[in-house]
């Protein structure tokens, strides 16, 4: 047998699992850890499918520096379980897992479909190292990528005027009952 | 009999997968910061696809798709967890149940 | 040449628009004089306009001024002939002096500049209905003097009485409109086009007596009745004299009432191959003509007799044109005018110089008090009494000879308008003794004065026309005859028979006269005044009941009607649909918003449905199942 085929299973038996475990894990911070091995697991079939530098990526930033982030909210807000005790929305949790098989079956149906319809090979197969990656993000996409900055300026002022506004608002509304 | 390899199909139904069980958890948790989690994971099941069917295809631009993807994901994240803190700030919950005000 | 002519109407027109937007700004006098300058200016222009007329060489010319309905191939244009020039002349002319007399009558009014205002929009919508070359133009003027007759009669709409007055007579008023717009609407089915030139010149397409003409006319017909106040719409004119008194003689003398014999003179060619209808226009204004005098006999207020004086004088005018005698017919309509607006002028001077007394049992004497109303009221007495050489003799004689002259049934009419003559001459009599002549009776403490130069001038003038204007067509010398020539040539206009037969036809007719004179003279002079009251009298008063008839077998079931309408029909039936959809709507609309739980996992769950639904219905549409 392949060894690929090994660590296929092995690894997507682990992204299943820390799916998994995330949705069920009553603890926030455990959910987090879930979605950390999850995202561990994507980062080696990102490897396996030549995509060394998004790989990379995936590491430092969801890896690092997201997951980071999560963790320190939680801390900040603190391990809240006692919530998820009961469901007061009816039928939402049946409702959620019809939902859920409903979208799997249909997604890989679509994705059958699509497959056989359209096998057209093009491009030109290059490996997705850090060279190749960056011809093609400053050659075809760069006026994408010089957007994005635009959003993350944005995303940052934003995140800066929130947290400002929730201190302006807590030190003003003196009849903060709530 | 053929030898068994790993195609882009795998990847797809394993991404697939992790798309439903993400979104059975956004539907059922009700802390913020869980729902905010199962995002991420159906947005990383997403790349997945990306760049499983762009090898397929032999192309580049599966990655650069996963790049944007990524960048929009962190940019979401950041202004997402400040919404989540000034609401706790104010409420002491991260409980979007109890976020209900807006109804008819 | 006369392209200028649109500035008769435009000069008035302009003065109402001018006045209605500047005329507190103006102020009193002033304003009055302003209303006043442009009806005569415009008086003078159509003078001009006229003299080609006067010498006889006038050609009936169209003035285009635009283009108004291309699509029915209407157009607003003019149409100079003798007879719009004609009623052009008296328009302005009698308005004019009307105009001058009212900046002396309304003097005080807190309304004065408003009066104005109206006043020349009455005369500028009288010369559109005169000068129009179309029946839709015609039809424009027709309701715009409805319109100015409204606001003029309810002048005074402080007045319970004044305000009900102008409604009566915009209603009665509305029903003639009705059988006259339907009766165009047969025209423009019948001819393809409303303009005279072409309506006249195709008449003889239609049969003689055929039942699309008498139809026609007999419409048109309804329409005259209604503005003319002829029987049976002839309610609305004595409640008319709740208007100033300036606004009475425009109405009576030179606007308005003349439109319904306007009309059918101006429609003869349709008229003269109408002879069931002409019976019927001449019928109905010899029983308009007696029932209007009886009814005058008993009247208390010096200006209701006037009012149903005005109706009669109406009635024979409606038998000349209904006798096709077109000529004489306006021929009446013009000395009419000129008496008719001096009586109203005058009695106008006797209520202003009895501060607003109009009962004329409560005046007598005045001939001393009042010398300028009084000479000049002789002058309408005799005039309108049908005495000769004043110019109702003239007029009135010449219709009664051409009835007379048709012969067969039209002799019994003759006999009406002879009776009615005596009655006329009776009750003008009582109007002037009672006022006049005998002891003062009026209530103590009123000091009777004359009238300002600004209400006796005018009077002069008329009374000078109302003695001399019948001179213009006398047997001797028919020069209005001539003067309407081209016309009325080519229809056959009904003549006063040859010979002898007219001279005595007029000898009676004076005979008679002077009979009515010498009976009132008896009655209310030689003896001691009459009592005139009582059930039969106050019936008499009341115009025989028909005020009372109508109102109980019109109004008051049209009120029903409108009622139930407005308050069970569109209250709870229309009101109620509308209300039940809005309020379904409403319904839908709090059962959405339950929709609207607040709880954000719901909507996820909605979205995901909704995703799920998407994809699904792509796969089908692929054909993957």
């Amino acid at each position: 047998m392949d060894i690929r085929v090994i660590i296929f299973i092995v690894f997507a038996l682990a992204a299943v699992a820390g799916a998994i475990s995330m949705v069920l894990a009553r603890n926030p911070v455990h959910s987090a850890f879930g979605l950390l091995l999850t995202m561990f697991s994507i980062a080696v079939f990102y490897v396996m499918n030549g995509a060394h530098f998004v790989a990379a990526i995936q590491i430092m930033i969801y890896a690092g520096a997201v997951m980071t982030l999560f963790l320190f909210v939680i801390m900040f807000v603190g391990v809240d379980t006692s919530d998820e005790a009961e469901e007061h929305i009816p039928f939402q949790r049946p409702m959620a897992m019809i939902l859920g098989a409903g979208l799997l079956i249909l997604i890989v149906a679509s994705g059958i479909q699509a497959w056989v319809n359209s096998r057209a090979l093009t491009g030109r197969g290059s490996l997705g190292t850090i060279e190749n990656v960056s011809d093609e993000l400053f050659g075809t996409w760069l006026l994408p990528f010089e957007a994005t900055m635009f959003l993350l300026a944005i995303a940052a002022v934003g995140t800066i005027a929130l947290a400002q506004f929730a201190f302006t608002l807590r030190s003003t509304d003196g009849s903060d009952d709530e | 009999m053929s030898e068994l390899v790993v195609t882009a199909g795998w990847y797809m139904a394993l991404a697939a997968l992790l798309f439903s069980i993400g979104a059975i958890g956004l539907l059922t948790r009700r802390n913020a910061l869980v729902m905010f989690m199962s995002i991420e994971l159906m947005l990383n099941s997403v790349n997945l696809t990306f760049v499983a069917v762009g090898k397929e295809l032999r192309t580049l631009e599966g990655q650069i798709a996963t790049l944007f993807v990524i960048v929009v994901a962190a940019a979401e994240v950041t202004v997402g967890l400040a919404i989540i803190v000034a609401v706790f700030r104010r409420r002491e919950t991260a409980s979007v149940d109890e976020l209900s005000e807006m109804r008819g | 040449m006369i392209d200028f002519i649109w500035l008769v109407i435009a000069l008035p027109l302009f003065g109402a628009v001018g006045l209605l937007f500047f005329g507190k700004r103006i102020g009193e006098p002033n304003s009055g004089r302003i209303g006043s300058a442009l009806v005569v200016l415009s008086f003078f222009i159509a003078l001009v306009a006229a003299l080609p007329a006067f010498a006889g060489t006038l050609e009936p010319e169209n003035v285009l001024l635009f283009e108004w309905l291309p699509a029915l191939g209407v157009n607003v244009s003019l149409l100079w002939d003798p007879l719009s020039a004609m009623m052009t002349l008296i328009v302005t002319g009698v308005g004019a002096l009307i105009h001058i007399y009212g900046t002396g009558y309304m003097h005080g009014d807190s309304r004065f500049p408003r009066f104005f205002t109206y006043l020349n929009l009455f005369i500028a919508s009288m010369l559109i209905l005169v000068l129009g070359d179309s029946f839709a133009t015609m039809f424009v003027g027709w309701e715009l003097v409805g319109l100015s007759s409204y606001l003029l009669i309810s002048f005074w709409f402080e007045k319970p009485s004044a305000a009900a007055a102008g409604k009566k007579a915009f209603i009665v008023n509305r029903i003639g409109d009705f059988g006259f717009l339907i009766g165009l609407m047969i025209i423009f089915a019948t001819f393809g086009s409303l303009s005279y030139s072409t309506v006249f010149a195709n008449a003889n397409i239609l049969e003689t007596g055929g039942a699309t003409v008498t139809a026609i006319t007999l419409l048109l017909l309804v329409g005259a009745v209604g503005k003319s106040a002829q029987l049976p719409l002839s309610v609305w004119l004595p409640d008319a004299m709740e208007g100033p008194t300036p606004v009475s003689a425009l109405i009576h003398a030179a606007t308005m009432v003349t439109a319904g014999v306007y009309m059918i003179a101006r429609s003869a060619a349709l008229f003269s191959i109408a002879p069931v209808s002409s019976g019927v226009v001449a019928t109905v204004g010899a029983l308009t003509a007696l029932f209007a005098a009886v009814v005058a006999i008993g009247q208390r207020d010096i200006k209701r007799v006037l009012a149903y004086s005005t109706i009669s004088q109406l009635g024979y005018m409606f038998m000349a044109v209904g006798a096709t005698a077109y000529v004489a017919g306006v021929f009446h309509l013009m000395t009419h005018a000129f008496f008719k607006a001096l009586l109203f002028l005058g009695a106008g001077a006797v209520i202003h110089g009895m501060h607003g007394e109009q009962d004329m049992w409560k005046m007598g004497g005045l001939r001393k008090k009042m010398p300028i109303t009084f000479v000049t009221m002789l002058v309408a007495w005799m005039a309108i009494s049908g005495i000769p050489p004043f110019a109702g003799f003239w007029s009135k004689d010449e219709i009664l000879a051409i009835t007379y002259g048709k012969g067969g049934a039209w002799v019994v009419l003759w006999a009406i308008g002879i009776v009615t003559a005596g009655l006329t001459a009776f009750y003008m009599s009582r109007l002037m003794f009672l006022t006049f002549w005998g002891k003062p009776r009026w209530d103590d403490g009123l000091e009777p004065h004359e009238s300002p130069r600004s209400m006796t001038l005018p009077l002069a003038v008329l009374a000078v026309f109302a003695a001399g204007a019948g001179l213009i067509n006398t047997p001797f010398r028919l020069s209005l005859e001539h003067f309407l020539d081209p016309v009325f040539e080519v229809i056959k206009v009904a003549h006063p028979p040859e010979g002898s037969t007219p001279w005595i036809l007029a000898g009676v007719s004076v005979l008679v006269a002077l009979g009515g004179i010498a009976y009132a003279y008896r009655r209310y002079i030689k003896r001691a005044l009459p009592v005139e009251e009582g059930p039969r009298w106050d019936f008499l008063e009341e115009g025989f009941g028909v005020d009372e008839l109508y109102g109980r077998t019109i109004v008051l079931p049209g009120k029903a009607v409108a009622e139930s309408a407005a308050f069970t029909a569109d209250a709870r039936g229309i009101d109620g649909l509308v209300n039940g959809v809005g309020g379904a709507v409403k319904k839908l609309a709090d059962a959405a918003t339950r929709l609207q739980t607040g709880q954000v996992r719901s909507y996820g769950t909605g979205m995901f449905l909704g995703t799920v639904a998407l994809i699904l219905w792509l796969l089908v549409r692929g054909g993957a199942f």
